[in-house]
């Protein structure tokens, strides 16, 4: 600051000061400070209030029901126990049975890893014949697809349900893994369609001048170069599939229900007083997979988003 | 209006990127600061335009101390590389915006577009978007956006670079062109030789973070100060030869049109043709000469083929002499130059 | 395979159409009786309740989010220090089920336990924030919660489209002596029109669908005012055994659907379409000279 004081005598030392203080190298020009103050302050605040439900939830799921009475909700807890986790996991109760809800997250997860795989499976193979062989009709398909993405389920439900029980697939594992593959499929045929279209067709072209097959090319060429999208679908039908509750609710029957239906009844349909601890608890356990999911896969969630929100 | 540039520093982050330049831009003229990425010419216009803050030094306009106003006040127009247009808006208010953001009474700002308008030939181009504008069509609103603001100083930030050859060479005679009309200064940054000779009255040469050498484009390609700017200028790049002169190591450069080929005889140094270049109007003939690697520039006669051995003249008086260790110009005749064999 | 694909969506909802012109019970009877059970529907106070209900949610919960999420891109794209943390706080909600946000709000907002006996606890009695257990309030109690988790993806799609402006507009409008927010309302807004766009259709069908928040969070009480269509499908279907009455719900569903996606393709369709033809238009304009 000195060295510019000399150069140019006669700028005021405070005026240079206080530019070069609110400095940022921004094409869109300084901030002055307060504003830039603000901003952080925004920001901070609404932090705040998006963590704070992850709080209340762990606070809750931490303290004994004596201090949960006290109805102070953001307060530290003063005794922690674990106990309303065992609980969750072990000796919840849903309805009739008091299993905890660790058999919904073995369920969840016979649901979740089969269907996950199928459905990218199926549609990295759609994506690719769309892609790449343009069989007649295509653009058709294509619209109809992106549409069947957006359909309410509801609309499919009843006959679903029927057809499923005249196979003897309602009620049963294989019964649920097949609706997710079937609903997840318009979403991941258009995911893989999209990125296939970014791969340069003579790549394809010259696979077929060396005597590839429609098979061939796809288990040799394509899939292998899939990997980045392929980790994309992963972490959205993973996170999807967890946490649906409404295919879990019709299909899956007494024995497979999953994690987040069984978690619905622990907290809603209990007689007797609610022991909001071990509700708290169950909601973090039924959380747990997709946030961590969440968190490990950082930008490539986001990825996810961007990919599926640019259907088509 | 002219532009003066006094012990100018930029620093990013722990890099010092320009330190103690000094540049004086004259009124009307065309500056074009040349050089490689990265050698700071963009930083040294965006530090002009007042895009980025300096570290120290001063920047004057016009006589003006602008060093710590705002982009907006420095009577400055610019041009980027990929036109910056708002797309969503069309030409019309692609040139109006800062006008009526500025609050100029409508009647104004209405003459002032007219004006650049009519200069530029836009005016069948009003109401369209830039998304339907070709690429020259786009350069041309963004200089019109700088007229606009009745701009004194132009610059220009690499604005041919995205464009295909055959439009480059379109757009750089519309630019000169346009400088001839306009009377503007104009400060224009470039990594393309070719543009720099064709475009600038002064042409700057820039290599880390320094002005090299200053001076009309037939200056710095006859007389270049040191080998950097020797090399940079010209293509086929300069031939650089180490030998001596009476006794002092010297490094002679010569251009490839000042090598003449003739037939083999005794007389002149004899040379192994290694590889022909055809270009239509002449030819670039690569030459082995006992170890040292030429090009020469011959008229285009499918004289030349590879393997034949040529007789070299070196038009000596027409070479550059430079220091092999500090690799600066050296003011001696080239004339008892010898070559160090190879 | 696809089109096995197809043929089942297109199969299962001519099925749900063929069923909601019957009188169909707890099963399908092949009888046919027009639209009595569209009539039976809107003659239905609970339907027309869910109906208005989809509605109030729908409006607040798309512009708070599409607001909301536009602010908190906008003010995290000013360079700010810490801004993968900021991201990864307000997108982790998304990456939660809407059982869970349902359960999590249904617990904070509980008037004896929760906020509301919070903040009288500090020393303000007459403090009321009852809503889950107001008829006339609850459904901004699920507002509050959906949009809660929802503002991220907002945050994220915006962001995107933020970061795809060329910072050269930046300096441009700099050197035009544009002030920075009137860069945003000028410039920016309009370029992100087709990430608004993409962000309400994505709520919007949300917003049809809206099923598990509300299931979770009140059970569509108390009584039926946070009643939802796609509930009382369900509720019709498994538990009333009416499947006419709920395929017909259904159906009105998937138009609702459709009438808002058909814009949105068109839209699509078109600008592609006009890409082409300028495209076209300027190859074949490109001109030498200042010919335009």
């Amino acid at each position: 600051m000195s060295a510019l004081a000399q150069a140019a005598p006669g700028l005021g030392d405070d005026a240079i000061a206080e530019r070069r203080h609110g400095l940022r190298r921004r094409p869109g020009g300084r901030m002055p400070r307060p504003a830039r103050i603000g901003l952080y302050v925004f920001l901070f605040t609404a932090a705040l209030m998006f963590l704070l439900p992850l709080y209340v939830m762990v606070a809750t799921s931490i303290k004994p029901m004596e201090e949960i009475r006290l109805g102070n909700l953001f307060g530290l807890p003063v005794r922690i126990t674990l106990a309303p986790w065992a609980q969750a996991w072990m000796s919840a109760c849903t309805g009739l049975e008091c299993g905890g809800i660790r058999a919904g997250f073995m369920n969840s997860v016979a649901i979740v890893v089969p269907s996950t795989v199928l459905s990218i499976l199926l549609g990295a193979l759609n994506g690719y014949a769309l892609s790449f062989w343009r069989p007649r009709g295509a653009q058709a398909l294509f619209v109809v697809l992106l549409t069947g993405a957006f359909i309410p389920y509801q609309v499919m439900l009843f006959p679903l349900i029927r057809a499923l029980a005249a196979l003897g697939l309602f009620g049963t594992l294989p019964g649920v893994v097949l609706i997710h593959t079937l609903f997840g499929m318009p979403v991941m045929t258009l995911l893989f369609r999209n990125y296939y279209a970014g791969v340069p067709h003579e790549l394809f072209m010259a696979a077929r001048i060396d005597g590839g097959g429609f098979w061939r090319i796809f288990v040799q060429l394509m899939l292998p170069m899939s990997l980045p999208i392929v980790v994309v679908a992963t972490i959205m039908q993973v996170t999807a599939i967890w946490n649906d509750f409404l295919i879990g609710l019709v299909f899956a029957g007494h024995d497979w229900l999953p994690m987040t239906v069984q978690l619905n009844n622990i907290i809603n349909t209990t007689t007797g007083e609610r022991l909001y601890n071990v509700n708290m608890a169950a909601t973090l356990l039924t959380s747990a997979v997709p946030l961590a999911v969440y968190l490990i896969s950082g930008r490539w969630f986001v990825r996810g988003i961007a990919a599926g929100a640019v259907k088509g | 209006m002219n532009v003066s540039i006094k012990q100018l520093a930029v620093r990013m982050g722990a890099n010092t990127v320009l330190s103690d330049l000094d540049l004086d831009v004259v009124a009307g003229e065309f500056l074009v600061l040349l050089g490689p990425s990265g050698c700071g010419k963009s930083t040294l216009l965006h530090a002009i335009a007042g895009l980025i803050d300096t570290d120290a030094g001063s920047v004057h306009i016009g006589g003006r101390d602008v060093t710590w106003a705002d982009p907006k006040d420095r009577a400055i127009g610019m041009v980027f590389q990929s036109y910056a247009l708002y797309p969503t808006m069309n030409v019309e208010r692609n040139m109006s915006f800062g006008l009526r953001v500025a609050g100029l009474p409508k009647a104004e700002i209405a003459r002032r577009v007219e004006r650049a308008s009519k200069m530029l030939q836009l005016d069948p181009l009003l109401a369209r978007k830039p998304a339907q504008l070709s690429g020259g069509q786009r350069q041309r609103v963004a200089i019109g956006r700088a007229l606009v603001r009745e701009a004194q100083v132009f610059l220009f930030d690499e604005p041919l670079s995205n464009l295909d050859a055959k439009l480059r060479t379109e757009l750089r005679r519309e630019l000169k062109a346009l400088h001839r009309d306009l009377g503007a200064t104009m400060i224009y940054v470039t990594h393309d030789q070719v543009e720099a000779m064709t475009l600038a009255t002064r042409v700057a040469v820039m290599c880390a973070g320094r002005i090299q050498q200053i001076g009309t484009p037939g200056e710095v390609y006859a007389r270049p100060a040191n080998m950097f700017v020797a090399g940079f200028l010209g293509s086929p790049s300069m031939n650089f030869i180490e030998g001596e002169i009476d006794g002092t190591a010297a490094t002679l450069g010569l251009r490839p049109e000042h090598i003449a080929l003739h037939p083999a005889d005794g007389a002149l140094p004899a040379a192994q043709v290694t590889l022909v270049e055809a270009m239509g109007a002449h030819e670039v003939v690569w030459l082995d000469l006992e170890g040292h690697r030429l090009a020469a520039i011959a008229p285009a006669a499918g004289v030349h083929a590879i393997g034949d051995r040529v007789g070299v003249q070196m038009m000596l008086a027409r070479a550059s002499v430079f220091d092999p260790v500090s690799q600066e110009r050296i003011e001696r005749s080239a004339v008892s130059f010898r070559r160090r064999p190879r | 395979m696809a089109a096995t694909v197809l043929w089942v969506y297109v199969g299962s909802v001519l099925w749900s159409v063929r069923i909601s012109v019957s009188s169909s019970r707890t099963l399908p009877i092949g009888d046919y009786v027009g639209l009595r059970q569209y009539a039976r529907l809107f003659d239905s106070e609970r339907w027309t309740l869910s109906l208005q209900n989809m509605a109030l949610f729908g409006v607040l919960f798309i512009v708070a989010c599409l607001a909301i999420g536009f602010l908190l891109a906008v003010f995290i794209d000013q360079r700010v220090r810490g801004e993968g943390v900021l991201r990864t706080i307000f997108l982790y909600p998304y990456a939660m089920s809407f059982v869970a946000t349902g359960l999590v709000w249904q617990w904070m907002l509980n008037p004896e336990l929760g906020l509301q006996a919070t903040v009288r606890g500090w020393g303000f009695p007459s403090f009321t924030f009852d809503w889950i257990a107001r008829q006339d309030a609850v459904m901004y109690a699920i507002v509050v919660a959906a949009v809660w988790q929802a503002c991220g993806l907002v945050m994220a799609l915006m962001l995107a489209g933020l970061r795809g402006i060329d910072e050269s507009l930046w300096m441009a409008a700099r050197i035009d002596g544009i002030p920075p927010w009137r860069v945003y309302a000028s410039i920016v807004l309009p370029m992100l029109g087709p990430s608004f766009g993409t962000a309400f259709v994505l709520l919007s069908v949300s917003v049809v669908k809206v099923f598990d928040v509300v299931v979770a969070m009140t059970q569509g009480g108390p009584g039926l005012a946070s009643e939802v269509p796609a509930k009382f499908i369900i509720d019709n279907l498994l538990g009333r055994a009416n499947i006419g009455l709920a395929s017909a719900a259904s159906t009105v569903l998937l138009l609702t659907v459709l009438a808002l996606l058909a814009p949105w393709f068109y839209a699509r369709a078109h600008a592609s379409r006009r890409g082409e033809r300028v495209a076209r238009a300027l190859r074949a304009s490109e001109t030498p000279g200042m010919a335009a």
